[in-house]
């Protein structure tokens, strides 16, 4: 047992941390009042080598794990909740995914690329008709020769409109259900592919997002990624990675509402004293520094599983599960730490408010992820 | 970053699991009916290593790491909490005398509490008057030549009546915090005498008492650690002894959780079992998220202490966030059962009873979150000095 960080981790959140702190959070307010891609400091963070955190180096990436992109994440999120949101879909989704299940052919043509931030990456799963319910998709993609032909839509598609590559969960088998659907790799550009811009979310407004359209594009057979009727399979493996990255967004997010309230509490005077001096507020203070303590651990063993090769799924939905739900009272006792204040968007802590709620309900919602703990708890007992 | 167990880690974890199975499960109602645990019960807890976990092997201890000791707690704690809470003081009493008794006293007392000579060890600080604020006891020791005199009398003592030697805090000066001394007196001292065991709404295979010292005459060889050392000896047991709150917590947890599971998978309503029920499944998902991020707490806190890092901070999140997610767990598990839950012909029901003083033990969890605040407090005030 060890619950230390090695040194290069601890180098790698300091300095996440210190570019954070520089370049991220004297801008993540105005890029968020206008929902403002910040494209600058996304190849900034590219520079960085975090655009291909777990990619092998001979593919152009940093080759690190599981562990190591959750770091990041978090780091990111202690700052801006819509930049980390960038980062963990682009590594964690769209580029895990072709890395994960692709050949070395696209591992060539789009990862290497991916894994520098030339391109941006963006993954559809969701759909208007199926989110929790993913099998329920209806987007299709029929052969024809030696191309399929893709038709239907997708929604809520994160870098749906600044993305270059994107890879697409469609229907090829229309009897198959779950074993019926294929992952495909999608370049923007494609005739008959459209993208459309998601304005005007509750938080992480600065993230891209998009619904994608599909009429009649045609795609390289050679796009397929993996074999055919794969790809729900891939999907749900990327899925349970994803899982760690929102936990660690969440985790990042709660630190930095934590942060703020206990740096607030000790400025602002009220009854002639520094309101930190109150029990009331110190109760605040522990109890989110406890639960962002729990969910750190949930999100790292998750992650450190996860690394190991070992079965990670209930870990990853539990961290998932107990770190944005943390991350919700945290933001919520934040902005009641700063009172009026905390109402204004003076402070950050509305919008760690606004954005952690993505995190409840992106990669698998909160009711999701308990159903998924309860089928593993039910499993493990039967067994 | 390690999360996996040693295989010494597992080996303690797997004996005590089937000692706590085989030995204990089957007879914590009658302990409990009798409210008594056996000595010959405690002895055979001595063999099995249970009484010294984190003792050396000089004095009998099994030395496998304070890991191992919660480890270990919370198998026995599923089984018979009550069993566990004697257990966790013994164990802690002897830590203390290791950490600051003379050679004489760790050589006298701890193979004797290892070894389970003694039915226990216990702990008296509290009082009447001091409970969270501890520091403002009475009891008094007054130095009489090369003896001290104690006077006083003291409250909800664990194992009190019961114990061969228990570490007694006392008075002896007025300044406060630093005023405070601790002495090691055994049990059969004249002038010490235990009132009746405390009826108790759970743990009540424990006996709870109160302790009255009536000119108790101990030399100053019986004196632990220095004069005035007295309060931090406290703070620093009940940083440890959180811990093993913590432990137990998540031991009645895992229990409660593991008999919801069996019975929400077998009793069948409305054509179909319990456990095929969203609500109930969500009910066993939050009790397991709520555990596994409660024992993370407990590890973390005694990796730290094993690795001679500060841990007081990380104790009290433990012990806080553990306990009252334990008692939410219990809740929910008196819950799913229905109306059997809510008598003794299940688990449960004790779970629930015997869960209860995890939040008010070893610190109640507005003394813990006091802890807590205190320590973010000063790291922030001290980042900024830096900076």
């Amino acid at each position: 047992m060890d619950f230390k960080l090695s040194e290069e981790q601890v180098l790698l959140k300091d300095t996440v941390r210190r570019f954070v702190n520089e370049r991220v959070m004297p801008e993540a307010r105005a890029w968020d009042r206008d929902e403002k891609f910040p494209l600058e400091t996304v190849q900034e963070i590219a520079a960085m080598g975090l655009m291909g955190v777990r990619v092998d180096p001979k593919w152009e990436g940093s080759g690190l794990g599981c562990t190591e992109l959750a770091l990041v994440v978090e780091e990111l999120a202690r700052g801006d909740g819509s930049l980390a949101l960038t980062v963990a879909s682009h590594n964690g989704l769209c580029t895990g995914h072709i890395n994960m299940f692709g050949n070395d052919a696209q591992q060539e043509k789009y990862v290497k690329d991916l894994a520098q931030g030339k391109k941006l990456g963006a993954w559809g799963l969701s759909e208007p008709g199926s989110g929790s319910d993913a099998v329920a998709m209806l987007t299709s993609a029929a052969r024809d020769g030696d191309h399929f032909v893709i038709n239907g839509s997708k929604i809520f598609i994160t870098q749906g409109t600044v993305g270059d590559v994107y890879v697409v969960l469609a229907r090829t088998d229309k009897e198959k259900g779950p074993k019926g659907v294929s992952a495909f790799i999608l370049e923007k550009g494609m005739e008959g592919f459209s993208q459309k811009p998601m304005k005007e979310k509750l938080g992480m407004r600065s993230s891209d997002t998009a619904i994608l359209n599909f009429d009649e594009v045609r795609v390289p057979a050679e796009n397929m990624i993996g074999l055919e009727g794969e790809g729900f399979i891939q999907a749900l493996q990327i899925l349970d990675r994803g899982r760690i990255t929102i936990a660690a967004l969440a985790l990042g997010l709660g630190m930095g509402a934590f942060e703020a309230s206990r740096r607030y509490a000790m400025e602002r005077r009220q009854f002639g004293k520094p309101i930190a001096e109150f029990q009331a507020i110190q109760w605040k203070l522990a109890n989110m520094a406890m639960e962002l303590e729990a969910a750190r651990l949930l999100t790292y063993r998750a992650a450190h599983l996860c690394d190991q090769g070992e079965d990670f799924s209930k870990a990853a939905s539990m961290a998932k599960l107990f770190a944005s739900e943390a991350a919700m009272r945290a933001t919520d006792e934040s902005i009641q730490v700063h009172g009026g204040y905390g109402y204004t968007a003076e402070f950050p802590v509305e919008r760690y408010y606004r954005d952690a709620k993505l995190c409840t309900i992106g990669e698998g919602t909160s009711e999701i992820q308990r159903m998924v703990i309860a089928r593993h708890i039910l499993k493990d007992a039967a067994n | 970053m390690e999360f996996a167990l040693s295989s010494e880690q597992t080996l303690v974890q797997e004996n005590t699991a089937r000692f706590a199975r085989e030995r204990l499960a089957p007879s914590a109602k009658a302990r409990e009916e009798a409210h008594q645990i056996d000595h010959a019960l405690i002895q055979e807890m001595a063999e099995h290593g249970l009484l010294g976990v984190n003792i050396p092997a000089a004095y009998g201890g099994s030395e496998a790491g304070v890991v191992a000791y919660a480890l270990a707690l919370r198998e026995v704690a599923g089984a018979d909490a009550s069993v566990a809470v004697t257990m966790a003081v013994t164990n802690m009493v002897s830590e203390v005398i290791h950490r600051f008794g003379s050679s004489a006293q760790k050589e006298n007392y701890i193979p004797k509490l290892v070894g389970g000579e003694y039915f226990a060890g216990a702990f008296a600080l509290s009082e009447t008057g001091a409970g969270s604020d501890a520091a403002g006891l009475k009891t008094r020791a007054q130095k009489d030549g090369d003896a001290w005199v104690l006077n006083g009398e003291k409250m909800w003592i664990t194992s009190g009546d019961q114990a061969g030697v228990i570490v007694v805090w006392a008075r002896t000066s007025d300044e406060g915090t630093k005023g405070i001394s601790c002495f090691l007196v055994e049990g059969d001292t004249p002038g010490l005498s235990a009132g009746k065991p405390e009826e108790k709404m759970g743990l009540r295979a424990s006996h709870t008492v109160a302790l009255s010292l009536d000119h108790v005459r101990v030399s100053d060889a019986q004196r632990l650690g220095q004069v005035g050392e007295g309060f931090k000896i406290a703070m620093l047991a009940l940083d440890g002894g959180r811990i093993g709150i913590g432990a137990q917590s998540c031991g009645m947890a895992a229990a409660a959780l593991r008999e919801s599971v069996s019975y929400a998978q077998e009793r069948q309503q409305f054509k179909k079992n319990l456990a095929s029920f969203q609500a109930i499944q969500f009910k066993l998902a939050d009790m397991a998220t709520h555990l596994e991020a409660a024992w993370a707490l407990v590890l973390q806190a005694a990796w730290l202490k094993e690795e001679n890092q500060p841990f007081s901070q990380q104790a009290a999140m433990a012990k806080l966030y553990a306990s009252e997610k334990a008692n939410a767990t219990v809740r929910e598990a008196v819950q799913i059962f229905g109306g059997y839950g809510y008598t003794e012909e299940f688990k449960v029901a004790r779970f629930y009873r015997d869960c209860r003083v995890t939040q008010i033990y070893e610190g109640t969890s507005e003394i813990q979150r006091l802890v807590i605040a205190r320590a973010l407090l000063k790291q922030a005030a001290q980042s900024q000095g830096v900076s």
